[in-house]
């Protein structure tokens, strides 16, 4: 059984980025914790020599020619952002 | 003169064929019967404008004497795939007032072969849920009542195509399916619900939940209005790697109404500890009307069933929130920012603003089961997990041609049912999860009704690209079933 702890939860919040009051936390470990109860009963299955299945696809990456295709379309690209300037997307200061 | 949103889609196609009636007037009864049904809240966004102007369209098309195979046929679109001009919100208010600058595939072959939107169908958030009660646009009700006469979920994710459809508020709808969100919602709606094998419909241009299970799949009143409509959603597609580069079969052509001697796979496993009794004899007699059109039951074994719902609350959470980490509050959706705030900041007030309760939960989970220290004793386990329920049905198949099952454990709950407890909401998909780890197509057709009177469907689990036959086989199930109920208003 793993138990999810408030500072577990508030650190995965982060990793998540997304904000979450105090309450939340205590909430959220309580949810987590149901869950991750749920899923421990894989670790009952026998895997020896198992590969992990990453895709149901049985198919190669298929190529194509490394050219460009698409462009010319900075309106498009820009047109749902919240916020723009001269053609570009703005994002809070990073450097100082 | 007939009420044509009684018709099936078949039915529709072949009346406009006929000149019996025009798609301006078969879009003009949908869009009375949406006003009509406003109370359901199936339809996230309406968009009676671009519809009339569609069936005009289509309309002129055919005076010229060409029509594609959706001539004409109105129907709702999933508000997760992305439509051009037309807000795309995934249910979600993150995505609140989004219009894509493009056509998902599917749509666009849709449009591509005449069909006609009416709206923008409800959904849970993110396509994440089984009732429909995540969407931050409100609850889908269900037509169906019960004798309690309270308002029951349509199922989810796709809640509102469900409905719409069950409603007669559109010949057909678009769902998509990561772990059950088309066949479950298809059995408690009353309706047919396919999702396709993993790979038959491009993925492009439908926001994604998790990418390694995600599908799109007709609902539709009939199976061969399932199959008419697959053949218009399907086919490979160079903007989507997963999509497989196969010709696509004339689905319909499969209904030829002959199962002899075809083999049909019961597996043990899913009659599970405290299935109700109604379940289960739905499934026996599923089983005799398959016996009694010449096909041979065989027992078959699943042996890790059981472990398919732990799966795959690892692996789709995992692949969520890896997809989800694009709504960064910077070149799309909600924004949430106050004078002084870093890059971080933002991050995490949009995201908490945009985000509902179970997104958060499973963005979560999907972060701690990737993060280091728990790749391995989660995620990797995960996926080994997911190759021996692969292989278990590769094993069956070796031995049928198709499986049946129940498609979901239980009829329509009351909306708030089950809540508060995410687990408990989570084993709604018992039955459909397995088939989606897999990659397999599943089909869901209405065959009986519970003893509080609400609709109950079976499963039919086939090969990988094997359509044809769960359609074959569905649409001799639905035959022998012979389901005619309606909710109450919609009666013959």
């Amino acid at each position: 059984m793993s138990s999810l702890d408030k500072e577990t939860v508030r650190r995965i919040a982060y990793l998540s980025r997304i904000n979450v009051s105090e309450e939340g936390l205590s909430e959220l470990a309580g949810d987590l914790t149901r869950i991750l109860d749920f899923v421990e009963e894989l670790q009952e299955v026998d895997v020896e020599g198992c590969e992990p299945l990453t895709s149901v696809a049985d198919l190669t990456l298929p190529l194509r020619k490394d050219e460009v295709t698409d462009g010319n379309i900075q309106q498009k690209v820009l047109s749902n952002a919240p916020m723009t300037d001269a053609g570009c997307f703005v994002v809070p200061k990073v450097v100082e | 003169m007939t009420d044509l949103t009684k018709l099936t889609l078949a039915e529709a196609r072949d009346g406009l064929a006929k000149g019996d009636y025009t798609s301006v007037e078969l879009t003009e009864a949908h869009l009375k019967s949406m006003d009509a049904h406003r109370n359901l809240n199936a339809y996230i966004t309406e968009t009676p404008e671009k519809a009339m102007e569609m069936a005009k369209a289509s309309d002129a098309k055919r005076a010229k004497g060409s029509a594609g195979k959706m001539e004409g046929l109105p129907i709702a679109v999933k508000d997760l795939f992305c439509t051009e001009g037309v807000q795309t919100t995934a249910a979600s208010h993150i995505l609140e007032g989004f219009k894509p600058e493009y056509e998902s595939t599917v749509t666009s072959n849709l449009f591509g072969n005449g069909a006609v939107m009416l709206g923008k169908a409800n959904l849970d958030e993110f396509a994440m849920g089984s009732s429909n009660t995540s969407s931050y646009y409100g609850n889908v009700v269900n037509p169906w009542k019960d004798k309690s006469g309270k308002d029951l979920v349509p199922g989810g994710s796709s809640g509102g195509s469900a409905a719409a459809v069950a409603a007669n508020m559109a010949l057909a709808a678009t769902g998509t399916d990561t772990g059950g969100s088309i066949r479950q919602p298809a059995s408690y709606c009353g309706i047919v619900g396919l999702k396709p094998t993993y790979g038959r419909c491009s993925r492009w241009g439908i926001v994604a939940f998790a990418s390694s299970l995600d599908q799109a799949g007709p609902m539709t009143k009939t199976v061969r209005d399932a199959a008419i409509m697959l053949g218009s959603m399907a086919g490979h597609d160079a903007k989507d790697s997963t999509s497989a580069p196969i010709a696509v079969p004339d689905f319909e052509a499969a209904l030829t109404g002959d199962i002899r001697g075809m083999k049909i796979g019961i597996p043990k496993e899913y009659r599970v500890d405290g299935m109700p009794e109604e379940i289960s004899k739905l499934w026996d007699d599923g089983v005799a009307m398959l016996c009694d059109a010449g096909a041979e039951v065989v027992d078959v074994t699943l042996p890790h069933t059981k472990y398919a719902l732990g799966t795959y609350y690892i692996v789709a959470p995992a692949e969520a929130s890896s997809n989800l980490a694009r709504y960064d509050g910077l070149r799309y959706g909600q924004r949430v920012m106050d004078e002084g705030d870093s890059l971080d900041d933002m991050y995490m007030k949009s995201r908490a603003a945009g985000f509902g309760k179970e997104v958060q939960r499973r963005i979560m989970i999907g972060t701690y089961v990737l993060s280091a220290g728990y790749y391995d004793a989660y995620y990797n386990k995960a996926l080994k997990v997911r190759r021996r329920i692969y292989q278990d049905f590769e094993g069956a198949f070796g031995q049928v041609d198709a499986i049946l099952t129940p498609t979901a454990p239980s009829a329509a709950f009351a909306i708030g049912e089950n809540e508060g407890d995410p687990v408990k909401m989570y084993l709604n998909d018992v039955f459909t999860v397995p088939a989606s780890l897999a990659g397999l197509p599943g089909l869901s057709v209405p065959t009986g009704l519970s003893a509080s009177g609400l609709p109950l469907g079976l499963q039919l689990i086939g090969k990988p690209f094997d359509e044809e036959t769960v359609l074959r086989v569905g649409g001799v199930l639905e035959g022998a079933a012979n389901f005619t109920a309606k909710p109450a208003g919609q009666e013959g």
